[in-house]
């Protein structure tokens, strides 16, 4: 890997531009949600867990959440240069890991993290442009700065580009 | 979430009671996997361990390594999930201890194989929610074993979630055991959150 790298952790953000690659190991049924900006080349990676922080008392930690992770992620792209009316979205992830008969409600949370995320990028005005979620398995995420290329690697599955 | 005191008071005595709990549940596990396999096993102290979501993705080697995940939810008088995560080499290693066969034979986690897997995380959650209804006096009742064998991280994500409702840390729980060969085992215990201080209660432990 000879560009600059930068890891992104469950419940974290990070942006970058140039050739800046962004990434995230081993999503789950967490969302990877990248923001792009074609012109200036800024691109930005969340790593979120739940879809909605107002359904949560302890809720600081914004990049933990679908809502305020994607409008975090927003703002620190904008303070960069970028401009929201360029800025596209792609989202991966959401798997559900395990076939649970659903005693509990975190099943299908995947599911509600997927939806939440489309949710938060329609009220933000961002147009989603291409998505890879569900099924039953983690994915590894690499959002390319230069071009806006999102890669999804899996187990045992081909490279994807989305 | 109506409890009388904070969650961070309840975070600090649960998880030394959890602990506890994990001290003796993985002692009765190994017990069980010794007899099942019928080998002596030695077991290390556990080590229980507090971690950010960062360091959760990472705490069992990297984000990328595959290992088997097997989950199960509880219910009766808690509810909640429970996690056992083997890492592929120890998985491999029991699947065929349990299937008579050479430690060098290959594992393609095959319908079999998986089975056996499945058996494996029936005995050792099953010996580590024993050590919790007998200290409780509580009910604990699991479903059926569910099996996933992906990317730790992904795994991990599954806990890491359902920790992430009540706070930014979850606590793993790290055993090893064997003779010859170590294997290494993570619990995660996860009750939901009404289901604290019943436990703690059961334990009587005053808030």
């Amino acid at each position: 890997m000879l560009s600059d790298m930068i890891k992104v952790g469950m419940a974290d953000l990070k942006t970058g531009q140039g050739n800046d690659v962004i990434t995230t190991l081993g999503l789950g049924s967490c969302i990877g949600i990248a923001l792009y900006d074609p012109m200036k080349k800024i691109g930005g990676l969340a790593h979120v867990m739940l879809p909605d922080s107002t359904a949560i008392k302890n809720n600081t930690n914004i990049a933990k959440f679908a809502d305020t992770g994607i409008t975090e992620l927003l703002n620190q792209m904008l303070a960069m240069g970028a401009s929201k009316a360029r800025i596209v979205a792609k989202i991966a992830g959401g798997a559900k890991m395990f076939e649970m008969k659903g005693l509990s409600n975190i099943g299908n949370v995947g599911e509600r993290n997927a939806e939440a995320s489309r949710e938060t990028l329609k009220n933000l005005g961002i147009k989603l442009i291409a998505e890879d979620c569900g099924l039953n398995y983690g994915r590894t995420v690499e959002l390319y700065c230069d071009t806006g290329k999102f890669l999804i690697k899996a187990v045992g599955k081909d490279i994807k580009e989305i | 979430m109506s409890s009388p005191y904070s969650l961070e008071d309840v975070n600090n005595i649960y998880f030394d009671v959890l602990k506890e709990i994990g001290n003796i549940g993985a002692g009765n596990a190994t017990t069980a996997i010794a007899s099942m396999l019928q080998v002596k096993l030695d077991m290390n102290v556990p080590k229980v361990q507090l971690l950010t979501f960062p360091e959760l993705g990472s705490a069992i080697g990297d984000e990328e390594d595959q290992v088997v995940g097997i989950f199960l939810e509880v219910g009766s008088d808690i509810s909640g999930s429970m996690m056992f995560i083997l890492t592929l080499e120890s998985a491999k290693f029991l699947v065929n201890k349990l299937m008579y066969r050479d430690e060098n034979t290959p594992v393609l986690f095959d319908e079999m194989e998986l089975s056996a897997l499945k058996e494996i995380g029936n005995i050792i959650t099953g010996s580590y929610l024993n050590a919790l209804a007998s200290m409780t006096g509580l009910t604990i009742t699991p479903s059926i074993p569910y099996i996933s064998i992906d990317m730790a991280a992904a795994i991990l994500s599954v806990p890491a979630i359902e920790f992430g409702q009540y706070g930014d840390h979850a606590l793993l729980i790290q055993t090893e055991f064997g003779d010859n060969v170590m294997i290494d085992g993570y619990f995660i215990l996860l009750p939901e959150l009404e289901s604290y201080s019943k436990i703690l209660g059961a334990l009587g432990i005053q808030m």
